[in-house]
């Protein structure tokens, strides 16, 4: 099992005729994803050969559920019309688009979200997307750097993800998802704590954060209510100073809020134990499996 | 991007919103003349990107030109929290009969917009929050209807706030819609004693992402350093340590800085050279790095992921090539994991550069690099 996308899962790619768009097509195909269609205005009608397989391009997200049964769209479109091609997803009725641009501004992003809400799960932007190892991968997480297994993952960051997944590659993963670091996304950790938690196929979960806003800490909460699961964290970013982005644009300490310590503290209040590193927290994972300590 | 206060107004202005009369000076002698233009009790304000300018002593009234051009002379490279002040805002002084506060902001958490406004201004938000939070009327705005003429009368009305200040509100939004902004406030926004609403201070943070759709103009005192690095687009933020650091990702770059830390040094500087990682951009970072004076060593903390690591280890040697002897001899640790790693580490072993030092974990060449830093 896995949360959100598995083997079923029938993949479109907006901006697939793209260089990025056409680069991570191969990728996701070649790590198993079904890809059955492209989506880009005005080339609707041609199909991109990518060896293993021709994929068919539409013109409109619309047309292309239509003609494939597609219900993930994968967002590779620059930032300026990444609002509109998302919005077209949702008005299409997709039920997962996940963005993978980056530098959308905020406020297109504020907007799909509130056109989304009940009828599309949005995952980013500004995301590595997510993938179920074995079955499908919808965005540029690398595939063969881990494998199948009962570990589920959820991260604003991309890198730190392809981190733990890798130091824990023998043990494997159900999913992983990358939600973004952007201050305004479409799924939060809160969601896929709460997807992991109700997935038989997922036996324990690592949640990473990082400095800026509270997501972090509206998760300890959520977890203290609602997750029997056992959680490890890990937060990045103890040295940010005050007032910097750093990389990420919802990356920032503002005052004294937002900041690693504060969200380690409450974290830790409800449990969760706290890595001090990446390799730390995935020595705590394999603790929480043995029932011993790490 | 944070705006200063004389660009949040000329912003406010131009969206119709009533500010004090008065403009930006960089000397003295500008202000002194602002003053005598304006022909009327000012007030000089340092022009920094932080709060509390008040209690440093950064605002000042002044009776007329003389003063003004003292005043101005006193604020004018004042450090505020580490803030130095540039140049300062002279403006006819207005006295608030009433002072409110109003604010429009991005929600992260709710991933939508906020109002809040209150009519009890002039102190911190924060603290007004703490001290009377009934006093702070907080509502979610549609994000697709916005607030229009009713809703802005309905939100004066909770709050508080004369009728005449809707309009104001109103316009306020209009500003955070136009101008892509993630937080307008005012505080404290006035009614004069005869009735005028007056935005009396301004604060608004763009959004750096819709920049393609705006012509904002840039003023910004950056470290040499780091608009060297904007300038190559490098994304880098100095700090105060010895160890430069670079890597590829936001968060695994801020993971390294943490482990640089916890292995007793401090780190130089954040820069995330990005998934590509091809040698031109591991060559910028590196001369970045190696021209700050206070880096006494670097780690270079790659996982390989899209990028595979032969190649980031093909882009540090051809960068080592084109740096030559800048590097002073200054250690490199270097630690290169995931995809392709074991061909990557072989490349840069056979490349057998004097400065280079291999080690497998993050934490290891961590602590490796922290070592190096403090000389042994």
């Amino acid at each position: 099992m896995a949360i959100f996308l598995t083997k079923d899962s029938r993949v479109l790619v907006q901006g697939m005729t793209g260089a990025e768009g056409s680069r991570h097509t191969a990728r996701m195909l070649a790590a198993g994803t079904d890809i059955v269609a492209g989506v880009t205005p005005g080339k609707g009608g041609r199909s991109v050969d990518f060896g293993e397989r021709t994929v068919p391009v539409f013109g409109s997200v619309a047309e292309a559920m239509t003609e494939t049964g597609a219900d993930v769209s994968v967002v590779f479109v620059p930032p300026r019309f990444t609002g509109s091609a998302v919005e077209e997803a949702v008005e299409a009725g997709i039920p997962l688009c996940v963005v993978i641009t980056e530098g959308v501004p905020v406020h297109d992003a504020v907007r799909f979200r509130a056109l989304a809400s009940g009828r599309t799960r949005i995952i980013g932007p500004n995301c590595p997307g997510l993938i179920s190892p074995g079955q499908s991968s919808a965005g540029i997480i690398p595939a063969d750097i881990t494998s199948a297994g009962r570990i589920g993952l959820v991260s604003k960051s991309g890198t730190l993800t392809y981190q733990l997944m890798y130091e824990l590659r023998d043990l494997g993963f159900s999913t992983a998802v990358g939600i973004g670091g952007d201050p305004v996304i479409g799924t939060t950790h809160i969601d896929c704590l709460q997807a992991f938690q109700e997935d038989p196929g997922t036996d324990a979960i690592v949640m990473i954060g990082e400095i800026g806003g509270d997501a972090e800490e509206r998760a300890a909460a959520y977890i203290a209510a609602n997750v029997t699961k056992p959680v490890v964290a890990y937060v990045a970013g103890f040295t940010a100073p005050e007032g910097k982005t750093m990389g990420h644009a919802g990356a920032i300490v503002s005052g004294s809020s937002g900041t690693a310590q504060a969200k380690k503290e409450a974290l830790e209040a409800v449990g969760v134990r706290v890595g001090r590193t990446p390799s730390e927290t995935a020595r705590l994972l394999r603790a929480t499996r043995e029932g011993g300590s790490p | 991007m944070d705006l200063y206060e004389h660009q949040a107004k000329e912003l406010f202005g131009r969206h119709g919103i009533p500010v004090p009369a008065g403009r930006v000076a960089t000397t003295p002698a500008q202000a002194g003349a602002i003053a005598a233009e304006l022909n009327a009790p000012v007030v000089i304000k340092a022009q920094v990107k932080t709060g509390g300018r008040g209690k440093a002593g950064g605002i000042r009234t002044a009776a007329g030109p003389v003063t003004a051009e003292v005043e101005a002379d006193r604020v004018l490279g004042m450090d505020i929290k580490g803030h130095v002040a540039r140049s300062v805002l002279v403006e006819t002084a207005t006295v608030p009969f009433e002072e409110y506060y109003a604010a429009f902001l991005v929600d992260r958490a709710e991933g939508g917009f906020l109002a809040m406004v209150s009519s009890q201004g002039g102190m911190e938000i924060e603290e007004l929050a703490a001290t009377d939070p009934d006093a702070l009327v907080r509502l979610p705005v549609d994000p697709v209807a916005g607030v229009d003429a009713e809703t802005a009368r309905a939100l004066a009305a909770k709050a508080g706030l004369p009728e005449q200040a809707a309009e104001t509100l109103e316009k306020l939004w209009r500003v955070l819609v136009a101008e892509d902004a993630l937080l307008v406030e005012v505080n404290p926004l006035i009614c004069t004693t005869d009735q005028r609403i007056v935005a009396l201070d301004g604060k608004v943070t763009l959004d750096d992402n819709s920049a393609f759709r705006h012509s904002w103009e840039q003023e910004e005192h950056a470290d040499g350093l780091e608009a060297r690095a904007r300038a190559k687009g490098l994304n880098y933020v100095k700090l105060d340590g010895e160890v430069g650091v670079i890597g590829n990702g936001a968060g695994l770059v801020m993971s390294t800085l943490d482990v640089v830390a916890g292995a007793g040094a401090a780190p130089a500087n954040f820069l995330d050279i990005g998934g590509g990682a091809s040698a031109k951009v591991m060559a910028d970072g590196l001369e970045i790095i190696l021209d700050d004076p206070d880096v006494r060593s670097v780690l270079v903390n790659v996982f390989g992921g899209i990028t595979a690591c032969d190649a980031v280890a093909n882009g540090i040697v051809t960068a080592l090539e084109l740096l030559g002897e800048r590097g002073h001899g200054r250690p490199i640790v270097v630690r290169l994991d995931g995809n392709n790693a074991e061909v990557g580490r072989r490349i840069l072993s056979d490349a057998r550069h004097p400065a280079v030092r291999q080690v497998s974990t993050m934490d290891g060449a961590a602590g490796t690099a922290a070592r190096l830093a403090a000389g042994a």
